[in-house]
Order: structure tokens, then sequence, then C-alpha cells
């Protein structure tokens, strides 16, 4: 399969708008990752710092009546689709307010009425998932598509070869959004298959397959924006695979001591965030001043989101038995 | 009005009527298409409804069993036939981490409403990877609502209901009843979930009977009754949720039960219901609940070793006499 070329195209507003929500992204998994290092939150924290251009990128090609399916470093799918910082600092926090009521957690979220099918714990379990809704996407009538992420290891599940089969026999509105951020926990890509570039998989599968640098808020949109639409017109499913990196470890408390040195801040230099702040003032699409305004707008927005979770009750234990049966 | 059909007969009658009625009804499966299904319960349905609607996929259990339940999310009715139950192991991931827990995990937003066809049942000597009856890994993943009909009046009223709910349903149908007949009553018959059949009225010992096991348990109570010994023959029809009241009301009355299962001894359905029975009934128990069920083997080829493992009427009668003793 050709590999695209990255491109930088620089429409201001657009590029605007990804940017604003690249820095929502950044601030929100800082507190994350303080929330869990504070002992504020149960469990872990799979924090998508470093990762959050994929996100933007890809739903920003979506419309609200499109659908995503999430894998368990959630968060930035969540927030990209919509999804409400206090509902999600809320349920992250283990809160009855929450969006699933202190029942799912952090790997969890869920809101149908987003379009966000679900986040999930399983590694590449959500990849039939999505074709099945591309495929009743299909079946129902319209132009509705599903971006479905899950990272470079989920390549390797049974999962992943199945729901892209399924999704690729029927030519279902699929977009398949591969985040490689190098690792599955502690092995390194290298380590844990053969190939470098998971994008060659599309052939096997007879389906387009690209390359993007997921530094790249542009080139993401782009290569999505060009899935999305193949999938709208009912050509059936695409492989983007996202060259990426997680700031932080497998989660936050993980030190991440099995990576080589330097290359965390090689991968740095590359943040997908100043990435874009860089072009938009060189643009003159951005001043100083307003960067300055958006992060503060952002900051505080965050800031109230997580006042307002920490300040909601648990759920009473019992209410563990609600939820099983519709 | 009644008719007579077969098992096959009345599943096909209740998918063919449920998705006329709404379009948001599909199946899909191995060789359910122009194939008809192995054991014939699509057959001529692909010509009424399509490919779309009656689809063939893969052999890709883990895939079309995610897929069902994508669908079921969004808005769709799936009906997914595992052709055999023991594929369910291929799509464990899916049916326990996905299906199950869909709902609950996000705090009741979410509707899983597909339904889960499989096939349980030795029959034909199709040995050990063809012939089991798993439902107890259903029954024991909360979230699922699990079903195993006995008759083919069950069968259609059963599967209606499965359709029309909004939970995942794990539909259980018995291979070697596929062919047996029995009155279904024409057009609309729903059965409900929760609402155990009484085969038989008796007062000696109450027979707790899953699936096929039904017919066994009946015969062995006939050859019973020529020596005055009066079984009772409980059929739940659904396992979950399971009409426990009906199961508690008889053993008050009989003092004695016994529990015929075609799943494996150990941490089945039947230790199951043996040790609610044993909780909710002590006081009114003659003896220890009795087990009758698949020996703690793989299921053997040879039908000789075949039917030595799996209870055969016989063994329901020795069951049933040990508890009597």
């Amino acid at each position: 399969m050709a590999k695209a070329v990255t491109t930088r195209p620089t429409q201001d507003t657009h590029l605007l708008t990804m940017y604003r929500q690249l820095v929502r992204m950044r601030v929100f998994e800082e507190r994350v990752r303080d929330v869990y290092f504070a002992a504020l939150m149960p469990g872990l924290a799979h924090v998508y710092l470093g990762q959050e251009a994929v996100a933007v990128g890809v739903t920003e090609a979506l419309r609200e009546d499109d659908y995503v399916t999430s894998t368990h470093r959630g968060h930035g799918h969540v927030l990209a689709k919509g999804g409400d910082p206090k509902l999600m600092m809320a349920e992250i926090m283990g809160r009855e307010a929450g969006y699933c009521k202190g029942k799912g957690g952090s790997m969890h979220i869920a809101d149908l009425s987003l379009g966000i099918i679900g986040a999930n714990g399983i590694v590449g379990a959500g990849i039939p998932i999505a074709a099945g809704a591309g495929l009743w996407m299909k079946m129902r009538g319209g132009d509705s598509v599903v971006a479905c992420f899950f990272g470079d290891a989920a390549s390797n599940q049974g999962a992943f070869h199945e729901g892209i089969n399924l999704a690729a026999l029927w030519d279902l509105p699929v977009v398949f959004v591969c985040e490689n951020n190098l690792y599955g926990i502690s092995v390194r890509q290298n380590r844990h298959q053969k190939i470098v570039d998971i994008a060659d998989r599309a052939i096997g599968y007879g389906i387009p397959g690209e390359v993007v640098d997921g530094m790249d808020v542009s080139a993401v949109y782009d290569a999505a924006k060009r899935a999305v639409e193949r999938a709208r017109k009912g050509l059936g499913p695409s492989l983007i695979e996202c060259k990426t990196y997680r700031w932080m470890g497998h989660h936050a408390g993980d030190p991440a001591r099995y990576r080589p040195e330097g290359e965390l801040d090689a991968w740095k230099e590359r943040c997908p965030v100043k990435l874009c702040r860089s072009i938009l003032i060189s643009d003159g699409i951005l001043t100083e001043d307003e960067d300055a305004r958006i992060q503060a707008e952002v900051e505080s927005e965050m800031r109230e989101a997580e006042e307002w979770a920490a300040a909601q009750p648990f759920p009473a234990p019992e209410r563990a038995l609600e939820d099983l049966y519709a | 009005m009644l008719k007579n059909l077969t098992q096959a007969e009345a599943l096909r009658e209740a998918l063919v009527e449920e998705m006329r009625a709404d379009s948001r009804v599909f199946v899909m499966g191995e060789d359910v298409g122009p194939h008809g299904g192995i054991f014939t319960v699509t057959k001529g349905m692909w010509e009424e409804f399509g490919d779309e609607r009656v689809r063939d996929t893969p052999i890709s259990e883990a895939g079309f069993v995610g897929a069902a339940l994508g669908a079921a999310l969004v808005g769709g009715r799936p009906i997914a036939e595992l052709m055999f139950g023991d594929f369910a192991a291929v799509a464990m991931d899916q049916i326990v981490n996905q299906i199950a827990k869909a709902r609950y995990m996000s705090g009741g937003k979410a509707i899983a409403p597909l339904v889960l066809r499989m096939t349980i049942g030795a029959r034909g000597a199709t040995a050990a990877q063809h012939s089991q009856s798993p439902h107890a890994w259903m029954v024991h993943t909360p979230g699922l609502y699990v079903v195993a009909p006995s008759n083919p009046a069950d069968c259609k009223g059963l599967l209606k209901t499965a359709i029309r709910d909004d939970n995942p349903v794990i539909f259980c149908e018995h291979k070697k009843l596929y062919f047996e007949g029995g009155p279904v009553p024409e057009g609309e018959h729903t059965v409900p979930f929760g609402v155990a059949d009484i085969k038989r009225e008796g007062r000696h010992v109450t027979v707790v009977a899953i699936s096929y096991m039904v017919h066994k348990a009946l015969a062995a109570a006939e050859k019973l009754a020529e020596e005055g010994i009066e079984c009772e023959v409980i059929d739940p029809r659904t396992l979950v949720p399971m009409d426990w009241q009906t199961v508690y009301n008889s053993v008050k009355k009989t003092g004695r039960a016994v529990v015929i299962d075609e799943g494996h001894l150990t941490a089945g359905v039947a230790g199951e219901i043996a040790a609610r029975i044993g909780k909710e009934c002590f006081d009114y128990l003659d003896a220890p609940v009795e087990r009758v069920c698949t020996t703690d083997t793989p299921i053997p080829f040879s039908p000789q070793m075949e039917e030595f493992v799996i209870p055969q009427v016989e063994d329901a009668i020795a069951g049933i006499r040990t508890v009597l003793a």
C-alpha cells in the first residue's frame, strides 16, 4: 500500500479548533496524572499524554452522529468526541455522578448519546465491536461512520484480524486507527512484531493502509478525512497507523525503565501541542497573548472539572447491585 | 390453533415472525444464508430476507459475536448463531468481557439487545469439541440471560421473548431436539423468562431437568410410576433468570430433589440448584439433593463411551432411587 506523504495544511480555523482540543487533552491528562499521584482516584490511570494529536485529528474529521470505540487509554478519545470533563473526572474518581456512576472507571467511559460506544480494558476487543457498529450504520442507511482506536499491541490480537476482515469483506464504514506508541505495556514494538509499519497489514485485508505522523495533528486530520470520506461513500474501511509516543509508562505509576535512554526526550521534541502551536504562531493565526488566554481558559475549565468531581459523593456500596439488566 | 412443528421449524417461525415485524432484527452466523444452517433453522429465510438480514459470516466467531454487540449498542437487534456451543470458547472475550458487561460498565446507559443462539448437547458422535453443554459458562457470567428450552413450543415462545428483550440472551438449543416434533401455537406466542414449567406433577420426589434432560426425566418418571413412585418433573426453561420459587415449592412438598443436567458435574448449574435447595428447603429435605450430570471428562467419540458419560434414563432412575432410599 502506498504511504502518504505527511502534509501540513494550515487551515486556520480548523487548526485553531484542533489546537484548543490538544491543549484541553493535555491539561486534562496532566490533572489525571496528578490526581493519581495524590491518591485521589482508585485504580490506574493510563494517561494519553503525548498522543493527543491522534484523537484530535481523527475526531475533527468526524460528525456528531459518527461513533468511536476507544481503548484503556481512552480519555483523549472521549474528550475529543465531546465528553464532559466533569463527568469524566467524576468517573475516574469513582463517584456516583460520573459517566458510569462509578461502575466503569478510567478504562470504561461510555456515552452513547455522544457516539462514544465505550472504552475497553481488553486490548483489541473494540475492533470487532466497531465493525458491528459499522455494520448497523450500513444496514440502517445514512452515512455515519465509526472510528476505531487501538494500539500497536492490539494489532497482534485475533480480534484485530477478525474485526478488520469483517469490515473489509462487507465494505463497512469504519476507520481503523492504530495509535502506534511503540509499546505494549513494557514490550517495545520491535520485540512484539516483525513488521515496522502496522499499516502494511491493510494489504492482507484488501483495504487502504496509510502511515501518518501521529504527532502532527494536521497530518492525522488529513488522513482521517480521506478515510472518513471513503467510508461515508460506502467504499469500505481503511487502516491508518499514527506513529506516536506516550510520555508516561503504561499507566501513570509505571516508571517505564524499559525505555532506552533519550527516547522520550527525542519524542518530546516533537510534542504535538508544541508543534501545532509553533505552526499557528509562525503562520500568524495565533498570537502569544491569544495562546496564553486559551491556556488560562482550559486550565480553569479542567480545574473546575476536578474540583467539581472531587466534591461529588461516592456511590452507596449497594448500588453495585443495580444496572445489570435492562 | 396448534400445529405440529419440529424444534428447528418452531425456531424458524419465531425468527421469521420477528424479522417481519421489526426491521432492526437480523441474523448472522456460519452457513445461515443460502445453506439454511446445518440444523436447517434458517432454511428458506435467505430467500425471503436476503443477504443483508440473513448474513453468512466467515468462520470467525470472535469477530461476528463482537460485531453483534457493536450492532446492538447502536440500534440493531442482531441474532448471532454459534453453530456449536463449543465455539463460544473462541468468542469468549466478546461474550464474557464485552456483551455481558456492556450495560453494567456504562452505569446502565447502554443496552445490548442481542440473542446468541448456540447448540448444546451430544448428538451423532461429534466428540469433545462439538458435543459440550457449556451453559454453565454463561450462567456464571452476570449480565447474560440464559435460556434452555426442551420443546418446540417453548423454543418459539422463548425465542420471541429473547428477541424483544433489551438484554443479551444466550439461547441454548439441544441438537437432539431439532428434528423432534411437538404442538406449537400459531402466530403470536411468547413465553416469559423466569417461569418454570411443571411437566408432570408428583408427590414423592422433585426432578429438575434442563433442556433435553427433561425428556430423560419424564421417561424415568414414567417407569417409576409403574412402581407407584410419583415424580414431579420441573423444566426451568430459563436458567437466568431462574424460577426458584417453583422449585422450592415443589421440594417443600416432596422433601426430595434430583437435578439432571447434561453439563459436567463439577461447578455446574445442577450444583447451584442443589445448593440453593439445600439452603432454602433445608428443613423440608428428607435426603441430600442428588445431581445426575455428565461426568467430569470431555465427551468421547465412540458412541458407547458417549452414552456412558452422559446421563441416560437409567442414570436418572438411579439418582431418583438414591434420594428415595
